[in-house]
């Protein structure tokens, strides 16, 4: 008996049997929509926190420092690090949490305490405004830039140029707003207030220097200026090289991308598991049906059919329902992740690779767990079977 | 052009056996089957030999627990005896695995049961068809073979209906369809009638014996004398023993004895 002859006796007791073979189906349907929905989320947000570095720009380093009590980076020392051979700015960086207020409205906003440069190391655009000058560093002016949702929040709509708030009872005047950047694993980009860093040390009341962002004068002057700036740093601070680290962008990728993709393998693992409960299922009415059938098999036998033709109805009958529910899946999986990706606002990526892997495991599923039930089929004794009632 | 050629060919071996030269269909030699039963043994079938010849319209009569059924098996190709040979149209039986012994089973008998058998979910005309899917034969070149069988047994207004919109007997004529679409060498019915009341019964035995005068050789397997006595040859089995005098042997009212009571009682 050939292929074609199984199918349609699969597909037609598949129709006999409308409801059952719906609710078989569900298990594979609700994995592989799982399966879709979760590995897109996953892959989703990894691909906007790569998007986000990249954006960056690929020349970016940044020293960090993990102990600042040990490693105390002087104005100095910053200036030393920007005369290196191969850098072409440098922004050392002081960070804290203040409260803003203006009026009734108020914030608790973190504030980044800087100098000219950060613009253009950061890549940061401004949608009203200009961003710190020198000048307003070095004459420790109370100007301010403002991320695009501090901005809001302080001063509504409206411009916020020109507009005063108060920190700490302290009037900051601001010159500048950000264009907004969007949300990154929880931490916004644009929830910022930037000041000029003597300004910041006094807000703060710290003078620490947290990190300082290096932007390389090219592409390929990014791994020299990074072991120069090793370099100078270890002969700065002798045997402190546990308590600062320098990295580049690749660096930072390397270590996000890994910890998303461990995120969506995790996903998809638990989504899998319920695509294999979905198998178990098909197993489980498959084997209903072969006792069911025991007649109707016994029947089949004394007409003439052999131990294979047998096996590859029921085999089919298997991959049919879980292929269908692997197909049902895929659309049902696709369409709920277009619908998260509407409503919660979360980046989605689906993948055509993953998409169509879902589909496969499902019809890998289903001969897996149809070969037991068919073979069981296929071995019945004629006499008994036809005597089965 | 199969058909006539089948017609032919049945024409031919019609012609031969009346000139007394019949050539052997079955020839069953010393069969025996008995099975182990709570540590006793029942012997089913003890020696049996029997030859049928191609054209042939035998009755096997026999009462309850005879070894009728087991005998049809074996004839049927379903089990396989513990010793003795088999040679259905010159064809070693013996020995073969199981799914050798389907496609004899296939090709070579067509079946008739007493609950005719059909599968619920088909069309009489899929039924009908079945034997020849597992042939591997194209949709067309069956569904115009089965529609010819069940004009034969006069079902040709009836192809769509299912077995449950079928009576009794038009089922068992469907069955009979069935038997022959694979156009096998040997009908094997098992108590056809015997879930019938006596005229469809009857119409039924008409069918049987108008295919055998049309050169189909047909085993009829019976505990109902009065049903045997369609056949041309009768012969008996009882106790798993067979007797070629089934023809002779009227007396009917031992048929319905308990045989396996009386076996057992031995
Ligand atoms: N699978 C089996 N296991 C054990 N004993 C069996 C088996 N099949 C048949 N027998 C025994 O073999 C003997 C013959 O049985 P069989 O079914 O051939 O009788 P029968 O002539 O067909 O009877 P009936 O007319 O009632 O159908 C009986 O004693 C029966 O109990
Ligand atoms: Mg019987």
């Amino acid at each position: 008996m050939n292929l074609r002859e199984s199918m349609k006796m699969a597909i037609r007791s598949i129709k006999t049997n409308k409801m059952r073979a719906f609710l078989t189906m569900l298990g594979i349907i609700i994995g592989v929509a799982s399966v879709i929905v979760l590995v897109s989320i996953g892959q989703g947000s990894s691909k906007s926190v790569k998007d986000q570095i990249n954006g960056l720009g690929t020349n970016l380093l940044t020293v960090n420092i993990t102990d600042t009590e040990a490693v105390v980076l002087t104005d100095e020392m910053v200036t030393e690090l920007a005369d290196l051979q191969g850098v072409s700015e440098v922004s050392p960086v002081v960070t804290g949490r203040v409260y803003a207020k203006n009026g009734s409205e108020s914030a608790q906003v973190s504030m980044t305490g800087t100098n000219a440069a950060y613009s253009s190391v950061k890549d940061l655009e401004l949608s009203q405004g200009r961003f710190l000058s020198d000048l307003d560093s070095e004459l420790r002016l109370k100007n301010v830039v403002l991320g695009s949702d501090t901005a809001e929040t302080l001063f509504g709509n409206g411009k916020a140029v020109g507009e005063t708030f108060q920190i700490g009872g302290i009037s900051y005047h601001v010159v500048g707003v950000l264009q907004s950047k969007g949300t990154s694993l929880g931490s916004s980009g644009d929830d910022v207030i930037i000041a000029p860093i003597s300004t910041a040390k006094r807000a703060l009341k710290s003078m620490a220097i947290g990190s300082v962002y290096v932007k390389a004068e090219s592409e390929d002057m990014l791994t020299p200026a990074m072991y120069r700036i090793q370099g100078t740093l270890t002969s700065l601070f002798p045997n402190q090289s546990d308590n600062y680290s320098v990295s580049n962008q690749e660096d930072l990728m390397e270590t996000m991308s890994s910890v998303s993709d461990t995120m969506t393998l995790m996903l998809g693992g638990i989504a899998s598991i319920s695509l294999l409960v979905g198998g178990i299922g098909i197993m489980n009415i498959m084997l209903v049906s072969v006792s069911e059938r025991t007649k109707e098999i016994g029947i089949r036998k004394a007409i003439g059919a052999d131990r294979k033709s047998i096996l590859q109805q029921f085999l089919l009958e298997a991959v049919v329902l879980s292929s269908m529910g692997g197909l049902a899946g895929v659309v049902i999986g696709i369409g709920l992740a277009e619908l998260v990706s509407a409503t919660a606002g979360l980046t989605i990526s689906l993948s055509f690779s993953i998409t169509a892997l879902a589909f496969l495991f499902s019809l890998f599923i289903g001969v897996i767990f149809g070969v037991f039930p068919a073979n069981k089929a296929s071995k019945l004794n004629p006499i008994q079977a036809l005597r089965y009632e | 052009m199969e058909e006539e050629a089948h017609l032919q060919a049945a024409e031919w071996a019609a012609e031969m056996v009346a000139n007394n030269m019949a050539k052997s269909l079955i020839t069953i030699t010393n069969m025996s089957k008995s099975y182990e039963l709570g540590g006793e043994t029942v012997k089913a079938l003890q020696e049996i030999s029997l030859q049928i010849n191609e054209g042939d319209f035998i009755s096997i009569i026999g009462p309850s627990g005879s070894g009728k059924s087991t005998f049809m098996n074996m004839i049927g190709c379903l089990d396989q005896p513990d010793t003795g040979h088999y040679l259905l149209d010159n064809q070693e039986v013996n020995k073969l695995n199981d799914n050798q012994l389907a496609a004899i089973r296939n090709v070579k008998i067509g079946f008739i049961f007493q609950n005719f058998n059909l599968l619920g979910k088909l069309t009489a005309l899929e039924n009908t068809e079945l034997p020849l899917v597992y042939r591997g034969l194209g949709t067309k070149e069956r569904r115009e073979i089965a529609m010819n069988c069940l004009g034969k047994v006069g079902l040709s207004d009836r192809l769509n209906h299912i077995p449950s919109q079928l009576s009794g007997g038009q089922q068992q004529r469907v069955a009979i369809a069935r038997a022959l679409a694979g156009n096998p060498p040997v009908l094997l019915a098992d108590e056809p009638t015997g879930a019938l009341d006596s005229r469809t019964s009857q119409e039924v035995l008409g069918m049987l014996k108008e295919l055998n005068a049309r050169g189909q050789t047909i085993i009829l397997i019976t505990h109902d004398l009065e049903v045997a006595k369609a056949a041309s040859r009768v012969v008996r089995i009882h106790d798993g023993r067979l007797y070629e005098d089934g023809g002779v042997w009227l007396e009917s009212e031992r048929i319905n004895e308990d045989g396996n009571k009386e076996y057992q009682n031995q």
